[in-house]
This record gives C-alpha cells, sequence and structure tokens, in this order.
C-alpha cells in the first residue's frame, strides 16, 4: 500500500511518502529550501534556522517536521527569505569571513547563500571577535574565523572506532567546534578529504592543496546553490 | 619668510600621496617631499595564515597590478614547496604563469600611457585640467581612447584565461598553475576578430610607440631635461642579460653603466638591500648596503630594466631598443621622461612575448604542479610594471606564515620620486609668489612618470588625489591647492 500523501509548498500540489521531513519532500518535488546544518544521512537537529517554513502561521524548521496530508506550508514568501537573509548575515557579522582569500570560496554553502539573498552588505554591526587557527594537526587546519558551528563534522567525520574526531568546546559566545589533538594527529587522507568536504564553509580546509581548483570549475561558479533542486 | 607648499593629493596614479615643498624668504626651495600616507599593514596581518593564502590574499593590496603580487608570492612559495625557481616548474606552469604576467603588463603599461600619462602629451603639462584627463583624450581623440581600452581588455582577457578572473584571480599557486590554457581560448586570443587578436596588439603597441617618438621629436628639449638626473638602476635580468620580467638574477648598475650588483640569486636579497625608514612616510627607502643610504639608493621600473638589460628577446623590440639606446650612445639614461618611451618598448615586447606564448603546445599540457622537499623560507621576486618586486615569507612547522616582508616596485623608487620632485619644484617654482596649476602638474608628471602604486608601496588601497599647501614659517597656511 503506498504511504504517499499530498500537501502543498506555496500553494504547489505536492506528494510524498508520509513521514518524510519537509526540506527532503520538498527536493523530491523540485522546491528548494535552503539547509546549512543539515545535510543527508545525518538525524537532523533544525540549528542553523535556515530552513525554517510556516506552517498554520507558525515558523517550524524544515528539517525537522515531517508532512503531514493536506498539510499547507509557505516557504519562498517574502517575509521568509528576508528571514534567511538575516540568519545569512548574522553568520557573516559574528565570525570572520573574508571571501576574498578563502580557498572554500565558489564551494561555500553560507557565501553562495549570501549570492542568493543578494547580501551587498550585513544590515547588523561585525562583531570582529577574535579567534584563533588551530594548524596542529599534519592533515587539516581548523580555521575558528569561518565555522558556524552547524555541527556536520561532530556527525560526521568519526574514526574506525565511532569516536568523533570533532567535538563542542566551552559553552555560549566561548562555544567552539574544535579537533581532537589525538585524532587529528592519526586523521587518514580519506577522513580529511571528508571533513573538508562536509564543511559547509572554509572552516576546515585539508593542507596544501589550497585554490587548485581553477575559477570557473567550482561548484557555484555557474549555478547558485539549489538551482539543481529546481530546474 | 618660510613657505611651505603642499600638493594633495596627487591626481593620475595610484594610491594617496602629497607633496610638500617648503621655500625660504627669497623663494628658493629649501627641502621637498613626497609624502605617502596611507597604511595597511599586509605583511601583519597575513601572518598566522597557512601559506598556500598568501598569493590570493596578498594580491589584495592592489586592484592594477595584483597579477604581480600574485606571481611573486606564488614564486617564493615555489622555493617553500620545494619546486625551486626558474624552470623548476613544469613547462606548461611556467609558460602560464609567463603569460598571465604578460597580460599583466600590457594591461598596466597600456593603462598608464593612455589613461594616466597621455593627456599631458596631448593637452600640455600646463593645459586646461578640465580636459587634460582620460575624458578629455575620449572626446578630442576617440580613436586614441578606443585603442588605449581595448589594448587593456586584450590584457585583461588573458589573465582572465589564466588567472580564472581579471583582477584577483587564484591561477597560481605553490609550485605552479592550476588550469592550463584551452584550445578555444589560445584560437580567440590568436584568431579573434580585430582588433582583441594578438597581431592587432602588436601592431598598436607599436603604433603607441610612434605616437610618443613623434611627440620626443617635437618636444626633444622638454622630454630630455625634465627631471633628469644620475641614478643606479636595479632589475632581474636573464642569466644571459636578457630583458626578463618574469625571472631571472637581481642586476645594478651605476649612472655609467658599471655593474654594482653583480647578477646575484635573488634568494639572498637581504644580504644586499636594506631598507631604510623615515618618519614623515609611511614608505621606506630601500637602498644596495654596500653603497650606504646616500650612495646606494636606486630606479626601478622600466627605465631601469632597459638599463640593466643587454637585449630584448623579442624582434621588434629590440629593433626599438636599439634606437633608444643610441640616444645615450649605450650608457645608462637617466631621462626621467624617457620612463615612457622605455615603458612603451616593453608593452611592445609583451604584446610579443603574448604572441609567442600562445604559439607554444605547452600551454595546452596537462602537467601543472611540482613539489619536492619543503623549506621554511622562501623568496619570489618579479619584474611588476613598475619595478622589481620582493616577496619573502617564512612558515612554521604547521604550514603557518611567521614572517612576511615585501619590497614593492613603488617603494623602490621612493628616493628616487623625491629627487624628482625636488628637482622640477626647484625648477619652476624658485621665486615664485603664486602656484600655478601648471606648477602642480609639473610636479606631479616628474612623479606620474615612475607610475607609482601607492596603494601597493604602502600595500594600502585608496584614491590618489594631489593637494599643495604653502604655509609660512609657523606653520601658517598662506595658500592650497587641491587637484580631484
Amino acid at each position: 500500500m503506498s504511504n504517499l500523501i499530498k500537501f502543498k509548498i506555496d500553494s504547489k500540489e505536492c506528494m510524498a511518502e508520509k513521514g518524510t521531513f519537509i526540506v527532503d519532500a520538498a527536493r523530491e518535488n523540485g522546491i528548494y529550501i535552503p539547509t546549512l546544518c543539515n545535510m543527508p544521512g545525518v538525524k537532523p537537529k533544525g540549528s542553523c534556522r535556515i530552513c525554517t517554513v510556516r506552517i498554520n502561521g507558525r515558523l517550524m524548521t524544515s528539517c525537522t517536521t515531517p508532512v503531514a496530508d493536506g498539510m499547507e506550508i509557505e516557504s519562498n514568501v517574502a517575509d521568509l527569505q528576508n528571514l534567511r537573509k538575516s540568519i545569512v548575515e548574522l553568520m557573516f557579522v559574528s565570525g570572520n569571513h573574508f571571501c576574498p582569500s578563502c580557498e572554500k570560496s565558489g564551494n561555500c554553502e553560507l557565501q553562495a547563500l549570501g549570492y542568493l539573498y543578494q547580501m551587498l552588505v550585513p544590515r547588523f554591526p561585525y562583531d570582529f571577535p577574535i579567534r584563533k587557527i588551530d594548524a596542529t594537526s599534519p592533515k587539516i587546519i581548523k580555521d575558528q574565523n569561518r565555522c558556524i558551528q552547524c555541527k556536520r563534522c561532530i556527525k560526521t567525520i568519526k574514526d574506525e572506532q565511532g569516536r568523533s574526531l570533532f567535538a563542542f568546546r566551552n559553552r555560549g559566545h566561548r562555544l567552539e567546534v574544535v579537533l581532537d589533538q589525538e585524532l587529528g594527529h592519526l586523521m587518514t587522507e580519506e577522513l580529511a578529504d571528508l571533513a573538508m568536504k562536509n564543511c559547509p564553509v572554509g572552516s576546515i580546509i585539508k593542507k596544501e592543496i589550497g585554490f587548485n581548483t581553477a575559477i570557473g570549475n567550482r561548484k557555484f561558479d555557474h549555478h547558485a546553490i539549489g538551482s539543481e533542486i529546481t530546474l | 619668510m618660510l613657505k611651505k607648499i603642499t600638493i594633495e593629493p596627487v591626481t593620475r596614479v595610484e594610491g594617496h600621496g602629497k607633496v610638500t615643498i617648503h621655500m625660504d624668504d627669497k623663494g628658493n626651495i629649501t627641502q621637498s617631499r613626497l609624502h605617502i600616507v596611507e597604511f595597511r599593514g599586509f605583511e601583519r596581518f597575513v601572518q598566522g595564515r597557512p601559506y598556500w593564502e598568501a598569493p590570493v590574499l596578498v594580491q589584495r593590496l592592489c586592484g592594477i597590478c595584483p597579477v604581480s603580487h600574485h606571481l611573486a608570492a606564488a614564486k617564493a612559495l615555489d622555493v617553500i614547496v620545494g619546486a625551486g625557481t626558474g624552470h623548476g616548474l613544469t613547462a606548461t606552469g611556467e609558460k602560464m604563469r609567463r603569460l598571465m604576467h604578460y597580460g599583466q603588463f600590457f594591461q598596466s603599461h597600456a593603462l598608464h600611457f593612455f589613461h594616466l600619462s597621455s593627456p599631458d602629451f596631448l593637452f600640455g603639462v600646463d593645459g586646461d585640467p578640465a580636459i587634460r584627463n582620460i575624458i578629455g583624450v575620449a572626446l578630442t581623440y576617440p580613436d586614441l581612447a578606443v585603442q588605449g581600452v581595448m589594448m587593456r581588455k586584450f590584457g585583461q582577457e588573458i589573465i582572465r584565461a589564466t588567472a580564472g578572473k581579471k583582477i584577483h584571480g587564484t591561477g597560481a599557486i605553490p609550485g605552479g598553475i592550476n588550469k592550463n590554457l584551452s584550445i578555444a581560448e589560445r584560437d580567440e586570443f590568436l584568431k579573434g576578430a580585430d582588433p582583441l587578436n594578438a597581431d592587432k596588439m602588436v601592431e598598436w603597441a607599436e603604433g603607441a610607440l610612434d605616437f610618443f617618438k613623434n611627440y620626443y621629436a617635437a618636444n626633444k628639449d622638454f622630454v630630455d631635461n625634465f627631471a633628469h638626473f644620475p641614478s643606479n638602476h636595479l632589475s632581474l635580468v636573464r642569466k644571459d642579460g636578457a630583458l626578463d620580467l618574469y625571472h631571472g638574477v637581481l642586476r645594478a648598475v651605476d649612472t655609467e653603466g658599471k655593474k654594482i650588483l653583480h647578477d646575484i640569486d635573488y634568494q639572498e636579497y637581504a644580504d644586499y638591500i636594506e631598507e631604510e625608514v623615515r618618519s614623515w612616510s609611511y614608505m621606506k627607502f630601500p637602498y644596495l648596503k654596500e653603497y650606504g643610504k646616500e650612495k646606494g639608493w636606486y630606479r626601478v621600473g622600466p627605465l631601469a630594466r632597459l638599463n640593466t638589460a643587454e637585449f630584448i628577446p623579442t624582434p621588434l623590440a629590440q629593433r626599438e631598443f636599439e634606437i633608444y639606446k643610441a640616444l645615450t650612445n649605450g650608457k645608462p639614461n637617466n631621462h626621467c621622461m624617457h620612463m615612457h618611451y622605455a615603458r612603451l618598448i616593453e608593452t611592445l615586447h609583451a604584446a610579443e612575448m603574448i604572441r609567442e606564448l600562445l604559439n607554444d603546445p605547452d600551454l595546452l599540457g596537462n602537467d601543472l604542479v611540482v613539489k619536492g622537499t619543503k623549506q621554511k623560507e622562501g623568496v619570489g621576486l618579479i619584474e611588476a610594471p613598475r619595478g622589481t618586486l620582493f616577496h619573502h615569507y617564512r612558515i612554521n612547522d604547521d604550514d603557518q606564515i611567521v614572517m612576511a616582508n615585501l619590497i614593492v616596485s613603488t617603494t623602490n623608487n621612493n628616493e628616487p620620486m623625491n629627487r624628482s620632485v625636488n628637482f622640477v619644484a626647484k625648477a619652476v617654482m624658485t621665486g615664485k609668489e603664486e602656484i600655478t596649476e601648471g606648477m602642480m602638474n609639473s610636479v606631479e608628471v616628474a612623479i606620474r612618470a615612475y607610475d607609482p602604486c601607492l596603494s601597493c608601496a604602502t600595500h594600502a588601497l585608496g584614491k590618489m588625489p594631489l593637494e599643495i599647501t604653502l604655509v609660512d614659517q609657523d606653520n601658517n597656511i598662506i595658500d592650497r591647492k587641491r587637484s580631484h
């Protein structure tokens, strides 16, 4: 028996398996809802809030909310787009994101969202926090200036024994994602590649390969983020 | 009564500077200075960054010649990643970088001649400032203006094809390059519709040179005698003495042509060159250690390069080089305004080199990067359009930059630019009560001949206006003129 249910996103009739999270269901129906902390295969937490939609007047994170039969979802509407833009701006001002010299430029999801929402300059004052770079691992550099604390590395970068190489340290405004010093030194080439790939920004960069992808061949050089879903 | 004249800001140069000129009560010039009033500090904030970021990060100190900084930093990092210098890279790696560099030379020299300097030649040093600018050139000499714009465009397109972007690309990486040239790109540059092809660019470069030579013939006294003074000259030259803008050994000659720096390996530049700090400028004053501050200063740039080089390895530029050298009987040329002449010979050379490189199949290769045993320190030198550019980096065990030293082309020309200002100020302002706009522009013409990039020199960003102030001995402002 089919578990397909019907629902609407911005008045468009959609169908998906019952229990599918809205963000995934939208993707299956050719609708892009932006994400940053969310990634396929990882249990969603809804921490970055960029995927916020409105259901029956309530704001909900679409990565943690399953679709329901007859649900009417608002996503691509002006006030929500402005809210998402604000979230992107807040991420920019709360770190030190200098795209011109960042090797993730062109492959960075945060930068791509900045372009998507036509962020010319943030509407909030810059924090210019003093943050450090951990370059002690032989394989990667963890640049705290660019970290948006999405936890993707914590959830996905684990050794053969299932130990996470990254972890949260401190609390509140001092919270940071750090690399375990011991495991960091034992990091394999494959894990280093994966860590850089899974980081949505330029906070985890693999050593000594910087800028080896020419401009024109980077992920977002020719197509906006999400355009592969809406095409 | 002592007077002080200040020209701030200086116009039609890149960056922000001012000139102060002191006069005694008899109208004699007692002191003249070019002050560079910007500050940025790239050498400091690159510290802590991973070394491979340097070519992309440091080039941001300039929007006119970022390719020069990009390549100088990459050359320093070639040493750090164990690729060595010069032919240490793969043929594709080195030739793609050279193509990028000659594209940069071509566009930068075209910018300087057509956009910044041609108004002085076309309308006169004391011409009406309302039309003595690139807009005036475009209105009065539209064909010439179009040539200038299209020559820049061609050079910028070469940069885009090699670096990925026209301004602030990422092509050069430690040990090589991140892309080759596609057949389509090559064919477009070689066979593209007029005027955007290599043959037309060579033809127009010859035309620009003819334009200057005609101007010179009609204004010989001015071109020969304006701010003419002896100096040492420094640049890279190829090991066999040829002009080489990308790589070579470091050579300096004195005003008579005697070698005073004997083709040294630039990794050892710090043994031979010292920088002096003076309190009134953010731009340092380099000099050859062996000869001291008074006698060791030197000029860099087109004039210097054609004084240190023995020949130019492309036929059309070599022919012009021989005519040019005959003007001074083969001796070093110390005529300030001949810098324009030398710059246009280099423009022709760059166009010829671009055409030659485009016909080289190595540009289409796929072997892009070389690495060897990692080093902790590296120096990269290149001949930027404005002169010799030094980048020096040291890294720690974690691949972070711990020391950076940049000696930028314009910095190398600091002392000679100051001397030029003094020379012209004495010539045109001595005994004068009132400062005319023409006098101010004469001082700027002397500075402009060096094509200075004051943003680069202080590693700073800004506009480039000039103001002159006249003050008495108690520092009361008597007169102030500002050009915008």
